[in-house]
């Protein structure tokens, strides 16, 4: 049965949303969090296992520096505090996806604090989220309910794959954000999209969302507008794409105005996204009073980090997203939208190298929004992912102001490339692509086509210039393509004797 | 030589003769396992191992075949003309909560009844580097918990000078193995006393080295910051060669030292020799010297003890360890908040054994609460419980928070004494053996007979207990314990070896020496039975 929901106009006409959220980051290192097991996706069950990250009896943890290493590059890209000395504690809970009955966490001593990140929507407004920290801890296992429907709850049997147990995670938590409004939905894609971007940039993390390399928890909750108490949150848990990462803060406000209208009030809990039906379900009861019995991880020291090694760090960060996307808009002299067409398209890093190579900024956006592009969408991948080099695009581009060839059979040139036929050069020897620049032979094509469409040539004489298309397009014809369409256009005119 | 003269040869003895060629391992490895068989007993009840034996009771596992075969291999390797380990063909016994692979390890619970470790623990792999042979695993109270083995799923172990006694605990299998000559050396683990107070009853030699000296790696936790594995032996030199094998930096241990390892064995040699306390102030620990409920022959071996360390030259003054006194209540708040997280693992999903509930759904909840009530005893259940209750929310701050601070206090306490003096000394145990089920229904009195030792695991000092000769009302072991500040383990081994070189001086020979036969008491008390 479906929850009520009003309408999100409605909903915002009445109450201000308060987002939060808890992204969690699969790092991307070789080995897990505490152990030597490998940290890898997709393979058989069990098999990247060590006695510690199954949490056999006498095993100790060890920290992996590499792990650390990125937490404080991560905070460091979040402008946090990176603590001088911070801590793990263990989570206590029983259940069978994490093989020691508790997870080992940072609690009340995380490495990062006190950070902001500056969120871009797509139409360029800027909001800054504040961080409140960004902490280390280990992954748990991969449970496979077998039976009923796919839940715990009636469930014949479970498989438990601990693969997963003990890859580092970076959990980032935000303080949290008023006054989105209606862009609430928006604001709560392009951060996930933002931490992404970032964690990507920093090479920490494969970031594909598809495998669970970051996960979103999203918190919602409403006020009366005008009010200033925060109302009761829901946390939504685990959703794993963008897009519902939007959808679903949009479906929470809906449900959160339809339950506060009712009277009623909301029930602090987690709850479950359904893609399939666009809606969110109850999961569990979720209060402040979780009884995890913290306390500092007894087998573990506590993590130092010293001035020295935080700005060797600090200096091999490479440039923020945000600010090499101004510099970049700012060097190619390129429009607002067209910059972020650049963006959305996903080719920033292909142009930026196709100029790098030896193109203007206008050849470069020219290729990969527009044959490229095509190219790409017509075979169903990215254009990045296309195998296109900057070096064909400025290749291309020579030729063609050389006058070696021009668009329409450069872009011929581009497919016979991206099917091995060599450089572009290469296929414009191989296949005799070449402008036909022999005035003699063009001239004979021109006879030879005047001839054949009498009726039109004499059009043309009687002043109907435009009629000379039809002519250009059999000459073009005749020469495969490979004459100059404005010289043959000029001929036809000159032998009929009209002026252009 | 004779199985006796055998079994009752010093580790460092029997390495001399291995080296010399007068014996092999493979001769030295049977005696011993030839004497186990005599003097663990028989089983009382074949269907119920929790009964125990008619004998001491001290082995778990004994593994046989593969002592032996260590055993003949560093003699062919020995005859061969290879370097070899000073301890290599010298057998050893382990303590059943150190993980080995190939054979069993239980923790002497029925959690862990049929397990078999995928891995050594450390200090085991560094045995076999050593190519010393394993003779098996030791009883222990269930998980180490308990200072009597009586807590033990497969039954007590007795203690060898009387069997109806306890041979303390945790480690009372390592102790009485040593202590009865079943092996000469053997690993064990203490939290708060658990190897120094089976060695003070027994009779025999027992160290705690400072926390992080000896790796922890493949020690089943207890209490993850009090834990620590050491060596018993007979004799202070032995306990110092063991402690040079299992020491070092682990990589695989967090909190594993980077110093280096001894020199243990040749500062004992020090201390024994004549005059080798001269200088040495040892500084009496005046809360354990007349502490509630101390033996009056305990206490009064002690005071001989002191005047035996005066007469070798060392200086004897009385120091204050004012905040010892909240030891008790810090450690037993500290202990189980960390074993309750520690054995959570126990579960039944994943290793050991299972237990499904009774009747009604069979949930994995279910199935962990059946498995955890089936597969703990009253004691593990005692501590989890009151760990659980440590760690709560609202709590936290009261009870392990407020322990903590405690436990900053008493490290003072021990930095301010080491101020004045260069070792501690006290009584290791404030009583000699109980007899067997006097203290189990009463875990108070129980967990008294820990006070000084306590102290010692929550600072995370190195301390080791020597025999103190035997209490004059009932003829049973009395132990001295020695304390020294952190990382100076060496100093330990000169002080204690000093003063087992001038006690055994006064007696003519060791403790141990008046040892009465097990094979006898055994058949005394089977006699005894059958009337």
């Amino acid at each position: 049965m479906s929850d009520e929901t009003l309408s999100f106009d409605e909903a915002l006409a009445k109450y201000d949303p308060v987002l939060g959220f808890e992204v969690h980051v699969e790092l991307n290192t070789r080995t897990k969090m505490f152990d030597a097991a490998p940290n890898a996706f997709g393979d058989v069950p069990n098999t990247n296992t060590t006695p510690v990250s199954l949490g056999l009896p006498g095993v100790l943890p060890m920290v992996n520096r590499t792990a650390v290493e990125s937490a404080i590059k991560l905070g460091l890209a979040l402008g946090c505090e990176i603590a001088p000395v911070s801590e793990f504690s263990r989570k206590n809970y029983f259940y069978p996806d994490t093989p020691k009955n508790f997870q080992t966490s940072q609690y009340d001593k995380p490495i990062a604090e006190n950070g902001s990140l500056d969120v871009e929507l797509e139409d360029g407004t800027v909001f800054t989220v504040d961080i409140e920290r960004a902490h280390m801890e280990e992954d748990a296992g991969k449970l496979s309910h077998m039976g009923g429907a796919g839940r715990i709850q009636g469930a014949s049997y479970s498989l438990v794959d601990y693969n997963r147990a003990g890859v580092p995670l970076i959990e980032i938590v935000t303080r949290p954000i008023r006054g989105a409004g209606e862009r609430a939905p928006e604001l709560a894609r392009a951060y996930v999209a933002a931490i992404r971007e970032i964690v990507k940039n920093l090479g920490i993390s494969d970031a594909r969302m598809e495998r669970g390399n970051v996960r979103c928890d999203a918190n919602v909750s409403l006020m009366p507008k005008g009010a200033d108490t925060l109302g009761t949150r829901t946390e939504t848990k685990n959703v794993n794409s963008m897009r519902s990462v939007e959808r679903a803060v949009r479906y929470e406000i809906c449900r959160h105005a339809a339950v506060l209208d009712s009277g009623a009030p909301i029930v602090q809990e987690t709850r479950h996204w359904h893609e399939d039906t666009r809606e969110t379900t109850s999961g569990r009861p979720k209060s402040d009073a979780d009884d995890y019995r913290y306390f500092p991880e007894p087998d573990l020291v506590p993590v130092v980090t010293d001035a020295e090694w935080i700005e060797r760090l600090r200096a091999e960060l490479p440039e923020p997203p945000a600010e090499r996307r101004r510099r970049l808009k700012a060097e190619w002299g390129y429009s607002e939208e067209e910059f972020r067409d650049v963006v959305n398209a996903g080719v920033m890093d292909q142009i930026e190298e196709t100029i790098a190579t030896g193109a203007s900024a206008a050849v470069a956006r020219k290729w990969w929004m527009g044959e490229i592009s095509r190219l790409a969408k017509q075979r169903e991948v990215e254009p990045g992912e296309l195998g296109v080099t900057p070096a064909t695009v400025v290749e291309l581009n020579q030729l063609i102001e050389k006058g070696e060839i021009n668009d329409k059979i450069a872009r011929q040139v581009l497919e016979h490339v991206l099917d091995d036929e060599g450089t572009p050069a290469e296929v414009v020897e191989k296949r005799g692509l070449a402008v036909v620049s022999d005035e003699g032979a063009l001239s004979t094509a021109v006879d030879e086509a005047l001839a054949a469409m009498p009726d039109v040539a004499e059009k043309i004489r009687g002043g109907k210039v435009q009629a000379a298309g039809a002519v250009v397009g059999q000459v073009m014809k005749a020469t495969r393509g490979q004459a100059d369409a404005g010289r043959v256009r000029e001929l036809i005119l000159q032998k009929l004797g009209v002026e252009g | 030589m004779s199985r006796n003269e055998l079994v009752q040869l010093s580790a460092a003895a029997a390495a001399a003769k291995l080296a010399a060629g007068e014996v092999s391992s493979e001769e030295l490895t049977r005696a011993h396992l030839e004497h186990i068989a005599s003097t663990e007993g028989e089983a009382l009840d074949a269907a119920d191992r929790s009964r125990g034996t008619s004998g001491l009771n001290s082995f778990l596992h004994v593994a046989q075949e593969e002592a032996l075969a260590t055993a003949r291999g560093v003699d062919a390797s020995r005859a061969a003309g290879d370097d070899l380990h000073p301890l290599a063909g010298v057998p050893v016994a382990v303590k059943d909560n150190i993980v080995t692979r190939g054979m069993p390890t239980t923790a002497a619970s029925r959690m862990l009844e049929g397990w078999l470790s995928p891995y050594d623990a450390t200090v085991v792999a560094k045995l076999r580097e050593a190519r010393m042979p394993i003779l098996g695993k030791t009883n222990l109270d269930e998980f180490a918990m308990g200072s009597s083995t009586e807590h033990s799923a497969f039954g007590a172990t007795r203690n060898p000078w009387d069997l109806d006694r306890i041979p303390g605990g945790s480690g009372g299998g390592s102790a009485a193995a040593v202590a009865a000559f079943q092996a000469p050396l053997a690993l064990g683990s203490d939290t708060g006393g658990s190897i120094r107070q089976p060695a003070a009853v027994t009779g025999s030699v027992g160290v705690h080295p400072t926390y992080g000296s000896v790796s922890r790696y493949g020690a089943i936790a207890m209490a993850s910051s009090l834990d620590q594995i050491g060596p018993h032996a007979r004799t202070v030199r032995d306990a110092a060669l063991l402690h040079e094998v299992l020491g070092g930096h682990d990589p695989r241990d967090a909190t594993s030292l980077k110093d280096p390892v001894g020199p243990y064995a040749a500062q004992a040699a020090e201390g024994a020799a004549e005059g080798g306390l001269r200088g040495m102030r040892v500084g009496v620990v005046k809360e354990l010297l007349d502490a509630e409920g101390i033996q009056a022959g305990v206490s009064q071996r002690f005071r001989e003890s002191l005047e035996a360390l005066r007469a070798a030259g060392a200086e004897v003054l009385e120091v204050s360890l004012p905040n010892l006194r909240y030891s008790l209540g810090a450690y037993y708040l500290i202990m189980s908040s960390e074993v309750s997280s520690n054995l959570a693992k126990y579960d039944g999903v994943r290793f050991g054994s299972r237990t499904l509930p009774e009747d009604g759904p069979v949930t994995i909840e279910r199935v962990m609460a059946a498995t955890r009530a089936a597969g703990f005893n009253p004691e593990a259940k005692r501590r989890i419980i009151l760990g659980t209750y440590a760690l709560s929310a609202g709590y936290y701050d009261q009870y392990y928070g407020a322990a903590q601070k405690v436990r900053t206090l008493v490290m003072r306490d021990f930095e301010q004494a080491f101020g004045q003096v260069d070792v501690l000394v006290s009584p290791t145990s404030p009583t000699t053996a109980f007899p067997v089920g006097e203290k189990v229904e009463d875990p108070l009195a129980m967990y008294l007979n820990d006070i000084a030792t306590i102290p010692v695991n929550l600072a995370g000092v190195p301390a080791i207990s020597v025999p103190g000769g035997l209490a004059p009302e009932n003829g049973l072991p009395v132990g001295v314990q020695f304390v020294a500040p952190v990382r100076e383990d060496a100093r330990l081994y000169r002080a204690a070896a000093g003063l087992e070189a001038a006690l055994e001086a006064e007696w003519g020979g060791p403790l141990l020496d008046r040892l009465p036969s097990t094979e006898s008491l055994i058949s005394a008390r089977t006699e005894g039975a059958a009337k």
